[in-house]
């Protein structure tokens, strides 16, 4: 199981070092445009209610929908490979155990979103943001990605054309980067989309690494639902892959 | 060796009143493929040849009947490991890796087949050797021309170095001298003692290479037999005339016979040797899908 993992990892490995140079300076455009719109521009001009500066409140949040964006689309080729070039036949020809295909690709997707977070890390203290990193915090980070990595994995496995693929960017991705917690506090938001809004496992992964990263208290709540989603999503995804190979 | 029994593979469709209904793509098909032959599935598109290397090669499940490996069965999980192991699979469509180059495309099979890395140089450069592509092994899949894509579809499907290998229409649309030479490829694997199973719908190509040809023709097996017996038992001259405009045709077994009988015609005829073209047409009774 192992060793199939290892190969599937590997090949996405070896296409991230083919465009290592391109991903990393790709990656670093939106969260300079976030740093420079809302830390410095926009930024000057907000006071937070815990009177810490905007950019230092802005940071976690750039993180967290930075993470999900870039895992999610890392792992969206998958739609290709499944449905244009027909090219993960080969991986279901394979005596590969199919959950060694999903974790492979979680795994790789995982890597990039970290790689796109550390460029941000950097980003953020050029910019002279404040902020802590504990082993908890990355844990954090790792478990966003992976979750936004097997919701792609998921979408991948279900969606019929390229065009549904962008849907769940435009319906799904883009609203929640804006609404969970990552510019703005949610108890802005009217009770029922607040509700709603939490419930979602971008809310948790924001007030987590703002919390974690400001070294306040955290609800370990917020860990153990990102946990039900990663297991939840896995599943779902993963399933789908077992039943494309039947 | 290869079983196959009673397999049926069904798809869900659209009638022509846009209610969902059941299109039977295979339909009771039975098959014994002995090891080391060279076995064709000859038919028209929509045959059904496609369909069943799929059902064959686990990339679709069949809705009904049996496909059994030296015993073991694609239905027993246990086993389906040790068969997938066992083949190797040349796709009709080139479903390379668009990002990885040639090599690389090459490693990632021998990975996914757990060889160890002394194996997988070793193997990949011989591969590459074989199929005359030495010189691309760091180029990009997409550089290839069409000729250069079957023949790495090939050393691909044998990094393995699989009992049986699976092509589906491996000469498509490929002009004659890159046909050949893949005929040559697929016949060294047979002299190696590879079981073969080819799906074609050129007549040629069943009839140069295969020892046995099933043929087939909307979903259903009409006929098994070496191209030899099926030229034999029709008759091995034909005779060819016009009546209006169709081609009408008359076999016989000696080109005496044959002689005799366009004495007999009052319109022009022109005499040859039967091939599998024409036991095909005598079997399905079309042309239009050849």
């Amino acid at each position: 199981m192992l060793q199939d993992i290892w190969t599937v990892f590997w090949r996405d490995w070896v296409v991230l070092k083919h465009r290592m140079t391109a991903f990393i300076i790709s990656r670093m455009v939106a969260p300079l445009l976030y740093l420079v719109a809302f830390g410095w521009g926009l930024g000057r001009s907000i006071q937070t209610a815990s009177g810490a500066s905007y950019i230092d409140f802005l940071v976690p949040g750039i993180l967290a929908l930075n993470s999900m964006n870039i895992s999610f689309n890392s792992v969206t080729p998958v739609h290709a490979e499944r449905v244009y070039h027909k090219s993960i036949e080969e991986y279901i020809i394979a005596p590969i155990r199919p959950y060694a295909y999903v974790i492979g690709k979680v795994l790789a997707a995982v890597l990039r979103g970290m790689i796109s977070s550390a460029i941000i890390l950097v980003l953020a203290f050029a910019f002279g943001a404040h902020f802590t990193i504990t082993p908890l915090f990355l844990l954090v980070l790792i478990l966003n990605c992976a979750i936004f990595a097997e919701i792609g994995f998921a979408a991948a496995m279900f969606l019929s054309t390229y065009e549904q693929m962008g849907q769940v960017n435009t319906y799904i991705l883009l609203p929640m980067s804006f609404l969970c917690g990552t510019f703005f506090s949610t108890r802005a938001l009217p009770d029922a989309l607040r509700v709603f809004i939490e419930c979602l496992p971008l809310t948790h992964t924001s007030y987590l690494l703002r919390g974690l990263s400001s070294g306040s208290e955290v609800s370990l709540w917020s860990v153990a639902i990102l946990l039900l989603y990663l297991v939840i999503v896995f599943f779902i995804g993963g399933n789908a892959f077992v039943k494309l190979r039947q | 060796m290869i079983e196959v029994k009673n397999l049926r593979k069904t798809f869900p469709h659209k009638d022509t009143q846009n209610k969902t209904a059941e299109k039977v793509a295979v339909e009771n098909l039975s098959l014994t493929i002995g090891t080391g032959e060279i076995f064709g599935l000859l038919g028209p598109n929509g045959a059904g040849k496609t369909t069943t290397i799929r059902m064959l090669t686990m990339l679709s499940r069949p809705t009904s009947g049996e496909i059994i490996y030296d015993g073991k069965r694609i239905s027993d999980l246990d086993d389906v490991r040790a068969i997938k192991q066992m083949i190797g699979v040349v796709p009709q469509n080139l479903n390379f890796d668009q990002d990885l180059t040639v090599g690389e495309n090459l490693e990632l099979h021998a990975r996914l087949y757990h060889m160890d890395a002394a194996e997988r140089r070793a193997r990949i450069s011989e591969l590459l050797e074989y199929v005359e592509l030495q010189g691309v092994i760091n180029d990009g899949v997409r550089q290839l021309s069409g000729g250069m894509k079957r023949r790495l579809l090939i050393a691909r499907a044998l990094i393995h170095r699989p009992e049986i290998l699976f092509l589906d229409e491996p000469t498509v649309a490929l002009d004659p001298q890159v046909r050949w030479r893949i005929w040559e490829l697929v016949r060294k694997l047979a002299n190696d003692g590879a079981t073969v199973l080819i799906t074609t719908h050129y007549i040629e190509e069943a009839e140069e290479l295969c020892d046995r040809v099933a043929i087939m023709n909307k979903g259903r097996l009409i006929d098994v037999d070496t191209p030899q017996n099926f030229i034999s038992r029709l008759g091995r001259y034909v005779v060819e005339w016009r009546e209006d405009v169709h081609r009408e045709f008359r076999f016989f077994d000696s080109r005496e016979e044959a002689r005799t009988f366009i004495g007999s015609l009052e319109t022009t005829a022109s005499i040859r040797k039967s091939n599998l073209e024409d036991i095909f047409i005598e079997l399905t009774g079309r042309k239009e899908g050849l």
